[in-house]
């Protein structure tokens, strides 16, 4: 009896009594239950209902926990969708009008101030884009990439990278010997300005310069995105695609369908060095080059204004080619060790990542140049002495000085060292066995771990001692360590680039293509009228030398590792797990973005034999002040310049007509003049 | 006492303990305070329990269509394939594959001349209005700003009206690549379908380039604003050069047809007002052109489109539901603004039915004459109707009139009425539309005129959009050329009207027409006054004028023919039977001209979505017979390997009766 009772209440609350009249009715049907209590036959079947509501009781009960995450996710939803809904009807001005009320005025976009200025678009534009930021979709796959025909398997959401991680690797690689298309698969450079505008969604590389060149005029009859596959060495682009004939005819048509007006060339990143093939395939004769006759570029080209441009590589590209990790990987690494190790994913990330890498030639292309004349010896670089607090504190001179003192010689020249005291001792002080005579062990332990190949497993142990045991390289010795660990990759490296500097500028072997890209062994062309331009940020810690170690699961993984452990004395110091940094844009050493337009073709050089006018513009990185500005309108860094207002300024004057002297010429802050005085290069 | 032994229960619903009930009534008499306090939660629940529901339900809902896409997502891509081939039996391999079986290879390089309106529109330069829409496409994919700010879109895609070109502050230009026409909206394909099946033999972006121009413009004007034209000429010889010497397969669609027939003058001629290409420029370069679909003579459908801004789909939404379209709910005079917008295109008039009376036949006779809109369908049992159509009368006010021999018509001409100068309904009207200019009186002179041929029409449309066709006529002829000598017809307006051009000199080059058939096509219509012509389009379709069984061909005010449901097979067609046919007049040099139809049938279930054997306009893009036409021309074929001609209309015998000289 009290049961029942009960069980009517419980049922009661689940329902959330909502009116009085509720009540009444059961308190009537309960009194009725009261008069047929007598009854013993109904008894039975009162359990039987008590059963079973007993039954629908424990249902709803179990209901309620689905039903609460129901409401929850309802409650979240509708939220969401009001305030969707609110954006949208939000005026467009009012995000601004807030960011304003915050920072104060923002600085009208230099399109519209240059508009205002009465400027119109004159010369054609040109960009070149550099590694990586450029799209590529599938033009045709494998099975596992079906219904992906024409979509972007690089850039854009990366959606395919999470859905089938292996098989977007296996259409990302190249042949590890041609270095071309793998049978059966075809990944083509996305075209036209699309290409490169945007990355990932929202994250801009050229949209911001284009949308500002837009404002003065331009548009598509008068910019051009170069769009090439970025995978591919810079001759093969030709072979392949060709790329460097697109990029010639259409800088032709451009010229000729704006009254005459020449091109302005705007490459980034590696596009410049890219750019720099393209001038010497151009004027060479047809089967290798493009035929265009030695005056083309002076036809053609009023200014090539390049931004970020690692003329002399990365320090950056050897530790990606030689353990697939940059600093940011390292720290990742430092602070969850085990996450890019295991094997959680069946998915060896690194390895992969490594054994995808080293089939795309063009990473080569960026490995430093010009050995231990431009990057130092073991006891000497052009930058020592460099402390990256020393510009900040330009002001009060007498702390510097007092710093100075105090601070050890870094010895950037040597670009990987095995242990940190290697890296800080002097170099009498340092044994180096030779690992070239060192016989690789070809018993290799470990085949069993082997879905996943790279170069290391053929190296065995003995190898890889005797690598570690060398403890020094310098920018000369890193390129035979790169031929000893991995001899496939570099063959077909050295097939088409070159990293030396030439003695003899005539010698006919120099009309190679593999010398194009590099400027220390070709010459500029015949273009007096041409102008170079080197814009590239300064003021951030970029990567410069590396502090290795072995890695304690050699057996299976990629047997090196940098030493995130080795830290400099203080904070002001260079050396931050395990990397000595330097000045530079994050990712390029001011050395190598400055160097040839400060000294190397400065005047007439004999790389530079008719005296093209070269001109450094520098921009300090200063981040941006909060939040809501993003990616900041003053950004050194080595994309987000692309949105940097100052240097989207320089480049629409020069599109416009502007020489390099109406910016009034050069614009330095750091110390390149004095580094590069130091390197001792015949000119 | 029964309340409270009632409510006691709530708190400790699950205790099963029945005798711990007894001592209830005690503890609830002292405790009255949390008595009170949970008859407030309750309230308080109660309250809430609506919007709770409302959550739940949102949340429900949610949650279930989350885990069916992601049930979907997780589906292997095999699956709706295997649904499909269960109903409707194994498909064909796409002809991309079986001729990649064959052994094809990607030969000679591709390019592709869109049609109107299917090539996507970009801003880069706007008013405030636009905002935010910078590089974001106001024509082709969504259409969503069409919905969002509709008076803006109209204001932006409109032209100025009287040089045809841009509007001061305002810059619209063409998508470029192979993106600007591969999809014309989400899921409607245009030459995807065709890329796709090219790309199986080989192609890439490196052999195939889209030739997509802003089809706004006047055909000159592209080449003046966005060199266009420089730009497909030096794109199809960087591709030629690049591709071994191998030249070009021009694929043009609908009024790219008449774009690259504009194209092939332009080339040839000296530089100021040509490409200075010299007159063995298509010889050097050309393979073959393979128009799909072309209106060589242009579309009735442009008729009824610039005189009253409706085809026949709008009609007949106007008959269904004659207030919507008219009414002004939203403050916008669709139609109005739509025609308003149109007219400043100047290349609707490149489709203005071209050759006159000749072509298209007068008050009382046709080449198409004897059409039986049925016979398709009824080959068997239905006996053949003599009863001749008057197609020639392209427009005629009233349906008797249609019908009715010229000798019996009495036509006033309306050439002489004086235009009104006052406007009537300034202050009404916010949508100014040259119509407004004319007054009734002359809406009365017009239909008074009663039937008009491919001739006459012409001057309607000077007479009643003067401006319009101002710069129509600068840039576009419809006329036929007597002596094609004459030095006028260097001019670059004759250049896209095949009947005032000769080809070029290349005789080995092919071309091919491939058109649908077997789709009633519009042709005729027959008009009415709009009753209330105060503030609107004054003449409309009229609706009500139907055939009936034994003059099928009269449906709402349309008489239909054969073709492809835009272009009659008359347009597509004639000048391949008969025009360029051999050594003629148009075509001194003989290049070999060839016709290909395709017979339609519409897709067997929903499942195929627009079909593989389709024939209509712009359908026919996807249907296999033609792709793999396409596909071995482009791979070396001559029209002799894919079996010559095919021909499954009356396009010959209807060319027999049009008397032009050759």
């Amino acid at each position: 009896m009290s049961s029942v009772r009960r069980r009517r209440g419980s049922e009661a609350q689940s329902k959330e009594i909502q009116a009085e009249e509720n009540n009444k009715e059961e308190e009537e049907e309960e009194e009725k239950e009261h008069g047929e209590d007598d009854n013993d036959k109904n008894k039975k079947k009162k359990k039987m209902k008590d059963e079973k509501s007993k039954e629908k009781q424990e249902k709803k009960r179990k209901w309620s926990c689905i039903d609460s995450c129901c409401w929850f996710v309802g409650c979240i939803c509708t939220v969401w969708w009001l305030m969707l809904f609110l954006y949208k009807l939000m005026p467009a001005s009012l995000p601004q009008y807030v960011t304003e009320a915050i920072t104060g005025p923002l600085p009208d976009p230099p399109g519209v101030k240059l508009k205002k200025e009465g400027l119109t678009a004159k010369h054609p534009v040109v960009f070149v884009p550099g590694i990586v930021t450029g799209g590529l979709e599938l033009w045709e796959g494998h099975q596992c990439a079906e219904g992906l025909f024409r979509k972007r398997l690089w850039g854009g959401t990366f959606g395919e990278v999470y859905k089938r991680p292996s098989c977007w690797a296996e259409h990302m690689s190249l042949d590890n010997e041609t270095g071309l298309d793998p049978p059966g698969i075809r990944v083509r450079p996305v075209s036209g300005l699309v290409a490169a505008d945007y990355f990932a969604p929202g994250y801009f590389v050229w949209a911001v310069l284009i949308a500002n060149l837009a404002h003065i005029g331009y548009e598509e009859k008068s910019m051009y995105m170069a769009a090439y596959d970025w995978r591919i060495s810079f001759q093969n682009t030709e072979v392949r695609d060709r790329a460097l004939s697109r990029i010639k005819s259409n800088i032709e048509l451009m010229v000729a369908t704006n009254g005459g007006n020449k091109a302005v060339i705007l490459p980034h990143s590696m596009g410049v060095l890219y750019f720099l093939h393209f001038m010497k395939w151009v004027e060479a004769p047809a089967p290798m080059g493009g035929g265009g006759g030695s005056d083309w570029c002076s036809k053609y080209i009023k200014a090539v204004v390049n931004i970020g441009g690692p003329f002399l590589g990365v320090p950056k590209a050897i530790a990606g080619l030689f353990s697939a990790e940059a600093r940011d990987i390292a720290v990742a690494r430092a602070l969850a060790p085990g996450f890019l190790d295991n094997d959680l994913f069946r998915l060896q990330t690194l390895q992969h990542v490594m054994r995808m890498t080293r089939t795309w030639d063009s990473t080569m292309s960026m490995i430093p140049r010009g050995g231990e004349t431009i990057w130092g010896g073991l006891d000497w670089s052009p930058e020592e002495g460099y402390t990256p607090s020393e510009r900040k504190q330009n002001s009060n001179n007498t702390q510097l000085t007092g710093q100075e003192t105090n601070k050890t010689n870094v010895n950037y020249g040597r670009m990987i060292s095995f242990g940190r005291d290697v890296a800080e001792a002097p170099s009498t002080e340092i044994e180096m066995t030779d690992f070239r005579g060192a016989i690789k062990g070809h018993s290799v332990a470990n085949t069993s771990c082997r879905d996943v190949w790279t170069e290391y497993h053929d190296m065995g142990v003995e190898g890889v001692r005797a690598v570690a045991e060398h403890k020094v390289y310098t920018a000369s010795s890193i390129i035979d360590l790169l031929q000893f660990v991995a001899p496939k990759m570099m063959a077909r490296g050295s097939a088409h680039f070159s990293y030396g500097i030439a003695d003899n500028l005539d010698d006919p072997k120099y009309q190679h293509y593999k010398y194009w890209s590099n400027p220390l062994e070709t010459k500029l062309p015949n273009a007096p009228d041409m102008e170079i331009f080197s814009m590239y940020g300064v003021g951030l810690p970029t990567e410069r030398a590396y502090i290795y170690k072995l890695s304690p699961y050699a057996e299976c993984y990629i047997p090196f590792e940098i030493d995130t452990t080795a830290e400099g004395p203080d904070e002001d110091s260079c050396l931050k797990g395990g990397v000595y940094t330097v000045d530079g844009d994050e990712t390029v050493p001011v050395l190598s973005t400055g160097f040839m337009c400060a000294k190397g073709w400065r005047g007439k050089t004999r790389f530079n034999p008719f005296g093209i006018k070269t001109y450094i513009r520098e921009y300090e990185h200063s981040p941006p002040a909060n939040f809501l500005e993003g990616r900041g309108t003053q950004s050194g860094a080595h994309v987000d310049i692309m949105g940097n207002f100052a240097l989207i300024e320089d480049v629409i004057r020069v599109a416009a007509g502007a020489k390099g002297e109406d910016l009034r010429g050069d614009q330095v802050y750091s110390d390149i003049f004095k580094w590069s005085e130091k390197i001792k290069l015949r000119l | 006492m029964s309340f409270l032994r009632r409510r006691k229960p709530t708190s400790t619903p699950s205790s099963p303990n029945s005798d711990h009930n007894n001592d209830d009534s005690d503890i609830d008499n002292d405790k009255e305070k949390k008595i009170i306090r949970e008859e407030k939660r309750k309230n308080t629940n109660t309250r809430w329990s609506c919007l709770d529901n409302c959550w739940w339900f949102v949340g429900g809902v949610c949650t279930v269509w989350w885990f069916l896409l992601f049930l979907y997502n997780a589906m292997p891509r095999s699956i709706p394939q295997y649904v499909t081939e269960v109903i409707a039996g194994p498909m064909p391999d796409p002809p991309g594959i079986k001729l990649a079986k064959e052994g094809l290879k990607a030969n000679h390089p591709v390019v592709f001349v869109p049609g109107i309106v299917t090539c996507g529109l970009e801003l880069w330069e706007g008013e405030s209005c636009a905002d935010g829409l910078f590089r974001k496409r106001l024509w082709g994919g969504t259409f969503g700003e069409l919905y969002k700010r509709p008076l803006c879109w109209v204001k932006h895609m409109s032209l100025d009206n009287e040089t045809g070109l841009d509007p001061p502050g305002m810059r619209i230009r063409p998508v470029s690549g192979l993106v600007a026409a591969d999809y014309f909206a989400p899921g409607f394909f245009v030459w995807a379908v065709l890329i796709a099946n090219l790309a199986r033999i080989g192609y890439e972006e490196k052999n195939m380039y889209m030739a997509s121009y802003d089809w706004r413009l006047s055909f000159q004007n592209t080449e003046v604003r966005d060199q266009t034209l420089s730009r497909m000429k030096s794109n199809i010889e960087l591709m030629v050069a690049t591709n071994g010497g191998k030249k070009v397969v021009v694929i043009p669609h609908s009024m790219g047809t008449l774009y690259f027939l504009h194209f092939m003058k332009w080339v040839e001629a000296p530089a100021p007002m040509g490409g200075g290409g010299g007159f063995d420029w298509c010889a050097k370069h050309i393979k073959a052109v393979m128009n799909i679909g072309g209106p060589f003579l242009g579309v009735p459908k442009t008729l009824a489109g610039l005189f009253s801004m409706e085809a026949k789909d709008i009609a007949i939404v106007k008959a269904f539901a004659p207030h919507v379209l008219e009414s002004d709910v939203f403050h916008f005079q669709t139609l109005q603004h739509l025609m308003r917008m149109t007219r400043t295109w100047d290349s609707t008039m490149s489709m203005i039915p071209k050759g006159g009376e000749t072509i298209w036949g007068g008050l009382d006779w046709s080449p198409e004459g004897h059409y039986e809109c049925n016979t398709k369908q009824h080959k068997d049992n239905h006996k053949p109707s003599v009863k001749n159509m008057n197609y020639g009368r392209l427009i005629s006010f009233g349906k008797e009139v249609a019908t009715l021999h010229s000798s019996k018509l009495e036509r006033l001409d309306f050439k002489g009425a004086l235009k009104d100068k006052k406007h009537v309904n300034a202050s009404i009207c916010d949508v100014w539309t040259e119509y407004h200019e004319m007054g009734i009186e002359n809406v009365e002179a017009i239909a008074k005129y009663k039937a008009y041929t491919a001739d006459s029409i012409l001057d309607l449309l000077y007479f009643v959009a003067p401006k319009m066709m101002k710069r129509g006529d600068a840039h576009f002829s419809h006329g036929i050329a007597d002596d094609l000598d004459d030095p006028k017809y260097n001019h670059y307006k004759y250049w896209s009207n095949p009947l005032a051009t000769t080809l070029p000199n290349a005789t080995d080059m092919e071309i091919y027409s491939m058109y649908g058939v077997g789709i009633p096509t519009e042709r005729a219509y027959v008009y009415k006054v709009n009753s209330d012509s105060e503030c609107n389009i004054p003449f409309k379709i009229d609706t009500s004028a139907d055939g009936g069984k034994d003059d099928s061909c009269l449906q709402g005010g349309v008489y239909s023919t054969d073709g492809d449901e835009t272009v009659p097979v008359l347009s597509s067609g004639f000048m391949f039977a008969k025009g360029w046919r051999g050594k003629t007049r148009f075509n001194p040099s003989g290049i070999r001209t060839y016709i290909r139809e395709y017979d339609h049938s519409p897709p067997a279930n929903l499942l195929e979505g627009r079909g593989t054997q389709s024939g209509a306009h712009v359908d026919i893009l996807g249907n296999f017979a033609l792709i793999e036409d396409i596909i071995r021309v482009a791979a070396g074929a001559t029209c002799e390997d894919l079996g010559g001609e095919r021909v499954y209309s009356d396009i010959f015998k209807w060319s027999e009766k049009i008397n032009l000289k050759l």
